[in-house]
């Protein structure tokens, strides 16, 4: 992975990497749950203007989690 | 020896239910069965003589000094390996042992130098004590024929010297070294009168397999193995009782001074960490705390590029509180935030977060731990329901099994490796899982029954594998289980699968099927199989899923909540539990409770007053990053380098060049300071007072032993910056502080320093239902409730060897030498480590070209550095190692941004690199 992926995109795949045992939805809800527990608001925020950008680069199961954070 | 003297009682305790009654010198006493006449005699006040004996060590009976008279019994037994038995009657003071002493005594002082008065020793030397005590008036022999006057001093270690001439053959050196240290690099070379102690085959010390640990100076009973600061100081006359700065084992010392200087740290047997043993950092490496490095005047500069200038601390804890508020009121109060150390006490940290939380009114603290241990916190809470480990160190002591992951105890954690070098030595099997052949693999007396090799980043995979093969052969402890888990259906569907089997997992673990199957079973049929582990577990992109696959197969097995059992991180600095206690992460108020949960909230908001933030704060390399865009500003770098600790060395030098205030407080302008706009100057442990928790969650006193040499105590500073920006935050004494934690941490309600002082120690959960403290957590039920069991799927790190990277990196410490070198770069223990070593194969190396102490470079693809090669088989093909104590080396140049998905806890151990041989100028 290049070190140019922002920080926020690559935390966010790592964490839906380590939660793909579980179905979608739980999952979704999981990375949310993890991202709201652990992240600075202003990092959600850049996360969620990554999802606005049409979310290149990032894994499903993070877009579902970013909607279920806004 | 120490002048200082604590009770000793001959030979070691024997505890046990049964008694045995005897009488000594008419004085009736009652001892544990097994206990030696001599220690009897000592619990009953009466003092047998003794020269070859003292309690650490088991009796030997060599010196015959301790000879008694026993009724019924012919002759006169050595009191220390005479076994009391009932109704005993022992005579310690008869003509008959008198005149025999007297003789001994006579022998001794024949072949011994009689410069007393001038001898380092003089008043600490028990042979000078015994020649008093048996009364002896003269020496019959003369001095005139052979004897060992003349042997030659060896003075090759740093720390102490060895002068023969002074020996008297009594081995207690030789069994320190194998019983306390379990090293074996002393013995007794020769036989009668050529008899000598010798390091190693004839070598010096420094040449020998010694470690310096100093266990045979303090077991010489004269000279002979004296520290050199006692020599070139004086015989200390005065002790406080404190706790080392280095690793997590946290040793209790005395330290020991003349007036106000320091002459030597003695190990203190009544620490309940290290009962009395010592590494060579603690023993020893004291010197920086005075080297003059130090700076001791707080200083500024507007601009990292301007000179410092020195100026005094009204001005400089002004200018912090000026500028932090600047940058607030430009930038948000989100802007400005605080690292806080784990070297610092828990009162230091508390009032950091503190200051953070109340004055900068957000979360933006964190913690070094972020770098080291965060998946222990995070791995042990989710599992267990509490981010500690779960036993105390004595524990090991009743292990049958041990395994040990990603820890190299010997080097990271020498005292507690020494107490599990103990157990191993009685007949406890080792496993050891670890890409390299750490010496705990072979040394003496010790063989791991598998060493686990398996290729960096595969942890998860093996720990999978081994807890398949206990579902899946029925060896999980299914009562246990039932009664104290929840979970464990879903996570036994998930580890049985086919796909975590050993023999599916070999390819990407690198370790054969069957030993990985003989491993797991024996663990799981052990009586008290015990898994110890380090940063070689939780420095993964999956360190926490790791923490909690070993709780999984902990729990599986029912091996927690007894002696002998647990999961046990090993923590690397002095205070990494303490620091992480005390609230400092920025998702957690003190006593690891969520900054979202209002009664939480509300309890600190009461005590401090205002608002406290429900949301989480920045992580440190969350920090970075925000530096780097411009929303973070303002940084307080309280006792941490993270300018040559944390990975990615350009970016994170990259965010402090880009920030408007970094204010570094150490003791040394290290690598951070040269991006600090101010320093301010900070105080050693041996000027510190307040606590440090040690990985047994055990909260030991930090008592200062001289005055702060800037004038100021740490948390006093802190304090002031935050009255200086307007909250105010006084303190007269560090003691209010653990008094407020008390207060606000139910873990901790009952810690005070009254009760510190009265217990020597205590293990926190310490409050109304263990008002003593608790050794061994989740005996009856987790903290949590149930034990819960999670699914912990293997997935492959980011970082892949290439082609053009076709190596892998994973770097660690050694004994000599701790984390930056800060403290240990500043004493004589550069003797033994003066650079950071790059260890690789031979195979590796012979296709570079590479011979041993050949220059190479290392590069990753996000940088590059030169060190010296050393060719070692304790690596496998393919992986390279080294440490990171040299700035000159920043090895952290080349480790990378991948980090821990849950904690951000950087993937130290795996980095993709290459290694060629340096050109001239590299």
């Amino acid at each position: 992975m290049s070190v140019t992926v922002p920080s926020e995109q690559r935390m966010a795949n790592d964490i839906a990497r380590n939660l793909r045992h579980l179905p979608e939805e739980r999952a979704a809800e999981e990375i949310a749950g993890h991202i709201g527990r652990f992240w600075d608001p202003r990092m959600r925020a850049r996360l969620e203007g990554y999802v606005d950008a049409g979310a290149a680069g990032l894994d499903p199961l993070v877009v579902a989690a970013v909607e279920l954070l806004r | 020896m120490t002048l200082l003297k604590e009770p000793d009682f001959g030979t070691p305790e024997r505890p046990g239910p049964a008694t045995v009654s005897v009488e000594i010198d008419g004085l009736p006493v009652t001892v544990p069965e097994g206990t030696s006449v001599m220690r009897a005699a000592a619990e009953a006040g009466v003092d047998i003589p003794k020269l070859c004996a003292t309690d650490s060590l088991e009796a030997f009976g060599s010196c015959r000094l301790c000879v008694v008279e026993i009724d019924g019994r012919r002759g006169t037994p050595a009191s220390c390996t005479t076994p009391c038995a009932d109704g005993m009657k022992v005579s310690t003071q008869t003509p008959k042992v008198e005149k025999l002493r007297q003789g001994v005594m006579e022998l001794y002082i024949s072949d011994h130098p009689l410069d007393c008065l001038t001898c380092p020793a003089n008043g600490d030397c028990e042979l000078q004590d015994m020649a008093g005590v048996v009364g002896l008036r003269q020496v019959r022999y003369g001095y005139e024929g052979a004897n060992h006057l003349d042997a030659e001093k060896d003075t090759s270690n740093p720390y102490f010297d060895f002068d023969p001439s002074k020996c008297i053959a009594c081995s207690r050196c030789v069994r320190a070294c194998g019983e306390v240290q379990g090293t074996f690099a002393l013995t007794i070379e020769g036989r009668g009168f050529d008899s000598k102690v010798s390091p190693g085959a004839g070598e010096s010390f420094m040449d020998s397999e010694c470690v310096s640990c100093g266990a045979c100076v303090q077991a010489c009973p004269t000279s002979t193995l004296q520290e050199r600061s006692v020599v070139e100081l004086g015989m200390p006359t005065r002790s406080v009782v404190t706790t080392c700065a280095y690793c997590g084992v946290g040793c209790s010392f005395k330290a020991e001074l003349r007036g106000d200087e320091l002459v030597r740290m003695v190990p203190y047997k009544d620490g309940g960490a290290n009962e009395g043993h010592s590494c060579v950092k603690g023993r020893f490496a004291f010197g920086y705390a005075t080297h003059a490095d130090r700076q001791l005047k707080p200083m500024v500069r507007d601009r990292i590029t301007d000179p410092w200038r020195e100026v005094e601390w009204d001005e400089a804890i002004g200018t912090v509180a000026r500028r932090m508020r600047e940058i607030q009121d430009r930038h948000g109060s989100g802007a400005v935030g605080a690292i806080t150390s784990s070297r610092c006490t828990n009162e230091e940290v508390y009032v950091v977060q503190k200051m953070v939380r109340a004055a900068f009114g957000n979360n933006n603290v964190d913690t070094c731990a972020r770098v080291c241990h965060s998946p222990t916190g995070y791995g042990l809470k989710q599992t267990f329901g509490e981010s500690a480990g779960t036993q105390d160190f004595r524990s090991v002591a009743q292990a049958d099994v041990i395994v040990v992951i990603g820890a190299n105890p010997t080097d990271g954690h020498p005292v507690f490796a020494s107490r599990m070098k103990r157990r191993l030595r009685e007949g406890a099997q080792l496993i050891v899982v670890d890409p390299r052949r750490i010496d705990l693999v072979r040394s003496p007396h010790i063989e791991a029954q598998y060493h686990l090799q398996l290729r960096p980043s595969t942890n998860v995979a093996v720990v999978n594998a081994m807890a398949h093969v206990v579902v899946t052969e029925d060896l999980v402890d299914r009562d246990f289980v039932a009664a104290r888990c929840e979970g464990f259906d879903d996570w036994a569907e998930f580890v049985a699968r086919p796909e975590n089997s050993p023999e599916a997992v070999e390819e990407i673990t690198g370790v054969p099927a069957a030993e990985l199957r003989a491993a797991a079973r024996l663990y799981a049929s052990a009586p008290n199989g015990a898994i110890y582990y380090g940063l070689g577990v939780t420095e993964h992109s999956q360190g926490s899923t790791m923490v909690m696959g070993m709780a999984n197969l902990a729990m599986a097995c029912g091996n927690i909540g007894r002696d002998g059992v647990g999961v046990n991180p090993l923590r690397g600095q002095n205070n990494v539990q303490g620091s992480c206690d005390m609230g400092s992460f920025p998702h957690e108020l003190p006593g690891y409770r969520h900054v979202s949960d209002d009664a939480v909230r509300t309890v600190f908001e009461n005590l401090w007053g205002g608002t406290l933030l429900a949301e989480p704060g920045l992580r440190i390399p969350n920090m970075f990053d925000a530096a780097i865009d411009g929303t973070f500003r303002g940084l307080f770098v309280h006792g941490e380098d993270i300018a040559q600790s944390d990975p990615n060395l350009k970016h994170v030098t990259a965010a402090l060049e880009a920030m408007e205030l970094v204010v570094v407080q150490d003791l040394f302008l290290n690598e951070t300071a040269k991006f600090a706009h101010v320093f301010l100057p900070g105080a050693s442990f041996l000027e510190k007072d307040g606590t440090f928790t040690n990985a047994e969650r055990r909260i030991n006193r930090v008592r200062a032993v001289m005055k702060p040499k800037t004038g100021k105590h740490e948390w006093q500073i802190v304090g002031e910056i935050a009255t200086a920006m307007g909250y105010p935050m006084a303190y007269d004494h560090p003691g209010q502080i653990m008094d407020e934690i008390a207060a606000v941490t139910p873990t901790f309600t009952g810690v005070s320093f009254e009760l510190l002082d009265k217990l020597g120690s205590v293990q926190w959960p310490c409050n109304e239902e263990a008002p003593e403290g608790t050794p061994i957590m989740h005996v009856d039920e987790f903290v949590r409730g149930k034990g819960r069991f999670v699914v912990t799927s293997y997935v492959p790190t980011n970082e892949r060897s290439t082609r053009r990277f076709p190596l892998v990196l994973t770097t660690g410490r050694i004994l000599s030498q701790y984390n930056v070198g800060a403290q240990t770069r500043r004493t004589g223990n550069v003797a033994w480590h003066p650079e950071d070593i790059l260890e690789l194969h031979p195979h590796d190396a012979e296709d570079r070209g590479i011979k041993n102490g050949d220059m190479v470079t290392l590069a990753s693809r996000v940088g590059e550095t030169t060190l010296r090669a050393e060719i070692s088989d304790r690596m496998p093909t393919g992986v390279v190692y080294t440490t990171f104590h040299h700035p000159v080396t920043g090895a952290n140049v080349v480790t990378t941004e991948n980090s821990d998905w849950a904690t951000n806890c950087p993937e130290y151990k795996v980095t993709a690199v290459q290694v060629g041989l340096a050109t001239v100028g590299s």
